[in-house]
């Protein structure tokens, strides 16, 4: 396991760096240009030098050498002299954003946290919400309860977030007046009436991005649900004279949960990526919300390093859930 | 249609029966159309009765599709039966419910076609053989291991395999964990759903001779479903011929092989291939005709009625019942039956070839 954890480990770098490259070019043929943020009434000469200033008038092989020189060497040191203080970085150049003129790790830092407390939030409510649902849906096929789950989950799955999240602002914000309409990032929880204040606000956006989650995951827990109960081994246990609750939540339940385990292993790199159309709606300062402001300004360093920690996660949580599958099913074996 | 109860291997007195099955129905129902309404039963098992002695290992045979594991599941309620009676020990096992159904199935056991699949993938053989301990009995775990340690001793396992997973064994070691695990708790009735069907040839003999064996030690009885006849020959006292989820006939195992009464045991057993080549050569393979018909619409008469080389009017007519035509020898077939045998009169005296060159006395 450990020898195939390091291979796989050292392959990812190969793969992470033909990934980055290719988002550095894509960002950089995309249309759009940090110039065009400057007004025509600047002269040529000082747009020249602000351009230069902005390190935008180098040639684009250049300019991805530095990012990574800066992503892999620079931004570590910063990070470690903040941990221990020491002066590793010197005063070498950080990736800024290109809007703020901020560093984007500074800005990364802020934001995490809304995107993590509401979205990390959402899928775990998601998943808790889905594995009941598609434990009774399959143990009790067709009958009303699994009925009632499958059209939940068909909701979850073809209703948009957008139209879904409009929907609770209109009837739990507006008609009932029971849930805030917008995030307020600036709550500090502090004491007992601050959380409940953090929690009521948190309710609506991890209402409508749980849905879609719990959605997609109750229909994978069915179906791993129902594969394994029409097993052998499952008759085996009720031959033993196993209670009934022993025979689903011990034999099939524990063997249902290994694809189940990996598919929501393989999700977690989306809360990362944060929900860009429901934190615009609920107005939660996030990394999606970010990111397409980023892109709305040619913002190139920022939606660079954003699109790039999103790559690098997806192919470290790909590893994980290969790791867990290990884990969990003792029938395979990497070595 | 019930039995005398005989011990049948000494021939003495009566003994009470361990298992006695009264006309077992299993039907599974079907669903048609947009209302999913009920529009028929695949039959599967249709009326079946025997009985088992203590101690006998009764043989089942039948091909494909015939009901044979339905018989053996609906018997320890892995199904639950359509109609009929099982009694197992004393109690009737088709009306047991919940709890009570659970404190009976340590008496009774089964050990499954598919060695791989029957084992959970996830737990460890300890485990496997260990977990019906933990649930009915109060063994301490070093007691539990132990007991465990016996097991796979008695089923010749190596005690270090203990913590291993059920995929890295070979099938023949696999049937042995299921073996072992069926004995965890002393049944006295274990069926034995195709047990080496699934199992190469080479270890078919040595899972036989352990199931063998076992009976001998521990005072087994065995229902020993299969559709190989040369091995249901070796290990079964009695043997009952199913087709289409009835009996066609049941009788001791010598008498049957060296004079099958019902046609379709006839055709059945002339099947069996002989290991002699010259006798192979001079065999007489009664080789029948057209499908066996669906079991959601079997015949109205006699169900072997539609491949049968010797049927009669009535056969298609009545359904003829499980008999006795002889000591011990019960035959459905209207050949047999008084309305039968005014049609077409003793059919004794045919296929006098074919009885000479199977009858060969195991």
């Amino acid at each position: 396991m450990f020898v195939f954890t390091l291979r796989r480990l050292l392959l990812a770098i190969p793969t992470l760096l033909v990934i980055s490259l290719v988002i550095y070019l894509l960002v950089d043929f995309a249309p759009g240009s940090p110039m065009s943020e400057i007004p025509l009434t600047v002269p040529p000469e000082v747009r020249q030098k602000m351009i230069a200033a902005l390190g935008a008038d180098q040639p684009v092989l250049v300019r991805y050498l530095l990012w990574l020189r800066q992503f892999f060497w620079v931004e570590p040191a910063y990070l470690i002299d903040g941990w221990f203080g020491t002066h590793l970085a010197g005063d070498e150049q950080r990736i800024l954003s290109w809007q703020s003129r901020s560093p984007v790790f500074t800005i990364i830092g802020q934001r995490i946290p809304q995107t993590l407390t509401v979205v990390g939030t959402a899928y775990l409510v998601g998943a808790l919400i889905a594995i009941p649902i598609g434990i009774y849906s399959a143990y009790r096929q067709y009958s009303w309860f699994d009925q009632l789950g499958t059209l939940f989950a068909m909701i979850g799955f073809s209703v948009p977030t957008f139209f879904t999240g409009t929907l609770f602002i209109i009837i739990f914000a507006v008609e009932l007046g029971w849930f805030p309409t917008k995030y307020d990032t600036m709550l500090n929880v502090t004491d007992w009436s601050s959380f409940l204040t953090q929690l009521r606000q948190m309710t609506l956006p991890v209402m409508t991005l749980g849905l879609a989650n719990a959605a997609a995951i109750s229909r994978y827990m069915r179906s791993s649900m129902l594969d394994n109960l029409g097993q052998d081994y499952v008759r085996t246990a009720r031959a033993k004279g196993e209670p009934e609750r022993t025979v689903v939540l011990k034999h099939v339940l524990r063997n249902s949960l290994i694809p189940v385990v990996t598919v929501i292993a393989l999700g977690i790199p989306s809360i990362f990526g944060g929900a860009i159309i429901t934190e615009n709606l609920f107005g939660v300062n996030g990394i999606g919300a970010a990111l397409i402001l980023a892109i709305h300004a040619s913002d190139l360093p920022m939606v660079q390093t954003l699109t790039f920690i999103f790559a690098a996660l997806i192919v470290l949580f790909n590893l994980i859930a290969d790791i867990l599958y290990g884990l969990l099913d003792p029938r395979i074996r990497y070595d | 249609m019930t039995e005398p109860a005989l011990d049948r291997r000494t021939g003495e007195s009566p003994v009470t029966p361990l298992v006695q099955v009264t006309d077992l129905k299993m039907y599974f129902p079907i669903y048609t159309g947009i209302l999913r309404r009920h529009t028929g039963d695949v039959k599967a098992v249709d009326g079946v009765s025997f009985s088992i002695q203590p101690g006998e290992t009764l043989g089942l045979v039948g091909e494909s599709g015939c009901g044979k594991s339905t018989v053996g599941r609906a018997l320890l309620r892995l199904y639950d039966p359509t109609a009929g009676q099982v009694m197992i020990g004393g109690d009737d096992v088709t009306r047991l419910q919940g709890e009570a159904l659970r404190k009976k199935r340590p008496q009774m056991q089964m050990v499954f076609q598919d060695p791989q699949a029957s084992l959970n993938p996830r737990m460890s053989v300890a485990e496997i053989i260990g977990e019906p301990l933990l649930e009915h009995t109060t063994l301490s775990a070093q007691e539990r291991q132990a007991r465990v340690f016996e097991l796979m001793d008695q089923v010749g396992l190596n005690r270090r395999f203990a913590n291993r997973f059920p995929h890295e064994f070979s099938g023949g070691q696999r049937q042995r964990i299921g073996i072992a695990r069926a004995l965890a708790l002393n049944p006295r009735f274990i069926v034995c759903d195709e047990p080496i069907a699934a199992l190469d040839v080479s270890i078919q003999a040595q899972v036989v001779n352990l199931l063998e064996d076992l009976q001998d030690r521990l005072g087994l009885t065995y229902l020993f479903i299969s559709h190989d006849l040369s091995m249901v020959r070796h290990i079964a006292d009695r043997v009952a011929v199913m087709y289409l989820g009835r009996i066609a006939e049941l009788s001791p195992r010598d008498a049957l092989y060296d004079r099958p009464l019902h046609p379709y045991a006839e055709a059945l057993l002339s099947a069996v291939p002989e290991p002699d080549p010259a006798a192979e050569a001079s065999r007489d393979r009664i080789i029948l005709s057209g499908d066996v018909p669906s079991p959601a619409n079997p015949p109205r008469g006699c169900n072997f009625c539609t491949r049968c080389p010797r049927v009669m009017d009535i056969c298609r007519q009545v359904k003829p019942e499980l008999l006795q035509v002889e000591p011990d020898r019960w035959v459905a077939c209207h050949l047999y039956t008084s309305a039968g045998a005014t049609g077409t009169g003793k059919p004794s005296s045919t296929n006098d070839k074919t009885r000479i060159q199977q009858g060969e006395d195991a």
